[in-house]
């Protein structure tokens, strides 16, 4: 029997065949599949994983993929990025153990959006597509074309008129279709909504997007292999469109029912920047709906104003006992410092609003000294470099001269300072 | 004949004025709500629209001046 039952409603649980759809024809609610634990759970064990192969494939009995691992997998590299026990930064924050679970060198595109386009493109070319596509201004744009080119299917991106040209320009060299649309974000929104009704792509994030957001349970699925087979206290996670939250919940869910680990009690808590916080100001009111805003935040990859996961994000959290809480643009920039000078890793913005927050629910006493934590950074600081010119001052200019550099430093002869 | 899908947010001074009707009038569109969550303040329908590809979107166009917000079903998809 198929390890994929079927795609399921999830506002009215009627099911459909795994094919490229993404709206229920009922109710018009969000699709995702639904698996048949009973069958894989007679084969799934700690140890077959750990035999598996060194990416997030070796999760493969829970992706919603046909393939074998050895062949058909686009993106075999993708996952199990390093699980960091932070010395410096747990210290500094009062938390015996905090972990960095760190897709800032994720392969190949250096960003979380690896594992959900490795699974989409994979499931995209088994239902027979060959032309794949994407909405997006930048690591998602980046993941696909580079996944495409590696697989050789055509690839178009779509991006705003009103970009910044130099946002896209990294894609170009995977050689993809770029298309401008003369228009704003809504008026993309509305076109690839209606070209993937339209013709027969593989859109990741819209008709193929079930089996796209499974992708991301592969962070739950090594957290908890990393951790030694542990789920932790708290998980501090990013909200863009709040899939990538309601995912990692769902996946730590799964390694529980499956018998891969005991006692999941995780506190799923979401970040996200001041500038464009619908869902965790939802959650700081008490609603339990999102009002949609118009994003102005340097947190450009979490820069979503009307999240499509937003209500299950809420959900998520509130089930869990978690918390929500947003960070302006100067305490981004804060937090991509103190990860990048307490344990030398560089993030892009969302990983400073990870940080950010962290910090925040540190401070509440939401996040407690003994709590396992896990703060989730899920892209690369080259990437938003500009975030933080202005913020890590210069480099000292020196005469080429051994006593300019010495009286520079204020060092003695042999380097010993002379304070 | 083509049908899109809409999500449609209502601000609190809208939440009382019948404009999914006045939209079927005004445009050659069937109107089909499929979900709807409409509180004191605020509300919401999954909608879908059908007729001519140009028809749908003068009324969609109709439904933003009259004050309501119009998505596709999908919400944001550019990340």
């Amino acid at each position: 029997m198929a390890k994929m039952k079927a795609l399921v409603c999830r506002e009215c649980g009627k099911e459909y065949p795994t094919t490229a759809i993404h709206v229920c024809e009922l109710c018009f609610g969000p699709l995702e599949v639904k698996y048949n634990y009973d069958e894989i759970k007679k084969t799934i064990s700690r140890k077959k994983i750990e035999a598996g192969p060194h990416s997030m494939w070796r999760y493969h009995d829970l992706l919603p993929v046909e393939g074998a691992v050895d062949h058909a997998i686009i993106g075999p590299h993708a996952g199990f990025t390093p699980m960091v026990r932070t010395k410096n930064l747990g210290a500094y924050l009062g938390l015996d153990e905090l972990y960095i679970k760190n897709d800032t060198v994720n392969h190949p595109t250096l960003s979380f959006k690896d594992r959900v386009v490795s699974v989409a493109l994979t499931r995209a070319r088994e239902l027979g597509f060959d032309t794949v596509a994407c909405a997006s201004t930048g690591n998602l744009a980046n993941s696909v074309a580079a996944h495409a080119a590696a697989a050789g299917m055509q690839c178009y991106v779509f991006i705003p008129g009103d970009l910044e040209a130099a946002k896209v320009l990294g894609n170009l060299i995977y050689r993809p279709n770029v298309v401008e649309v003369e228009g704003n974000y809504d008026d993309v929104n509305r076109l690839c909504s209606e070209i993937a009704g339209e013709h027969r792509w593989a859109f990741v994030n819209i008709n193929i997007r079930p089996y796209y957001a499974e992708g991301s349970k592969t962070l739950a699925f090594e957290t908890v292999e990393q951790l030694g087979w542990r789920a932790p206290d708290q998980a501090v996670i990013p909200m863009a469109s709040g899939s990538l939250l309601t995912k990692i919940k769902k996946g730590l869910h799964e390694m529980q029912a499956l018998g891969l680990v005991d006692n999941v009690r995780t506190k799923i808590n979401g970040a996200q920047a001041e500038g464009c916080s619908p869902i965790a100001t939802a959650y700081k009111e008490g609603r339990d709906f999102f009002r949609p805003v118009k994003p102005k935040t340097i947190a450009k990859s979490l820069a979503i104003g009307n999240p499509a996961d937003g209500y299950y994000a809420l959900k998520a959290t509130a089930e869990t006992g978690g918390a929500m809480d947003m960070v302006s643009d100067e305490e981004v920039v804060e937090g991509i410092k103190l990860l990048a000078q307490t344990e030398g890793i560089f993030a892009e913005t969302a990983g400073g609003v990870t940080i950010g927050v962290l910090q925040k629910l540190v401070k509440q006493g939401h996040i407690k000294k003994t709590d396992v934590t896990v703060a989730y950074i899920t892209g690369n600081g080259l990437k938003t470099q500009e975030a933080v010119v202005d913020a890590v001052g210069r480099p000292v200019r020196i005469q080429p001269s051994l006593v300019n550099f010495q009286q520079t430093f204020k060092m003695g002869k042999h380097g010993q300072g002379d304070a | 004949m083509p049908s899109l899908r809409f999500h449609i947010r209502f601000p609190e001074n809208k939440i009382k004025e019948p404009v999914i009707y006045q939209i079927g009038h005004e445009y050659k569109v069937v109107t089909n709500v499929r979900r709807a969550d409409v509180r004191e303040t605020s509300g919401w329908m999954d909608v879908e629209l059908t007729g001519e590809i140009d028809e749908i979107e003068r009324a969609v166009v109709g439904l933003r001046g009259k004050g309501v917000l119009v998505d596709p079903i999908e919400l944001n998809v550019v990340e």
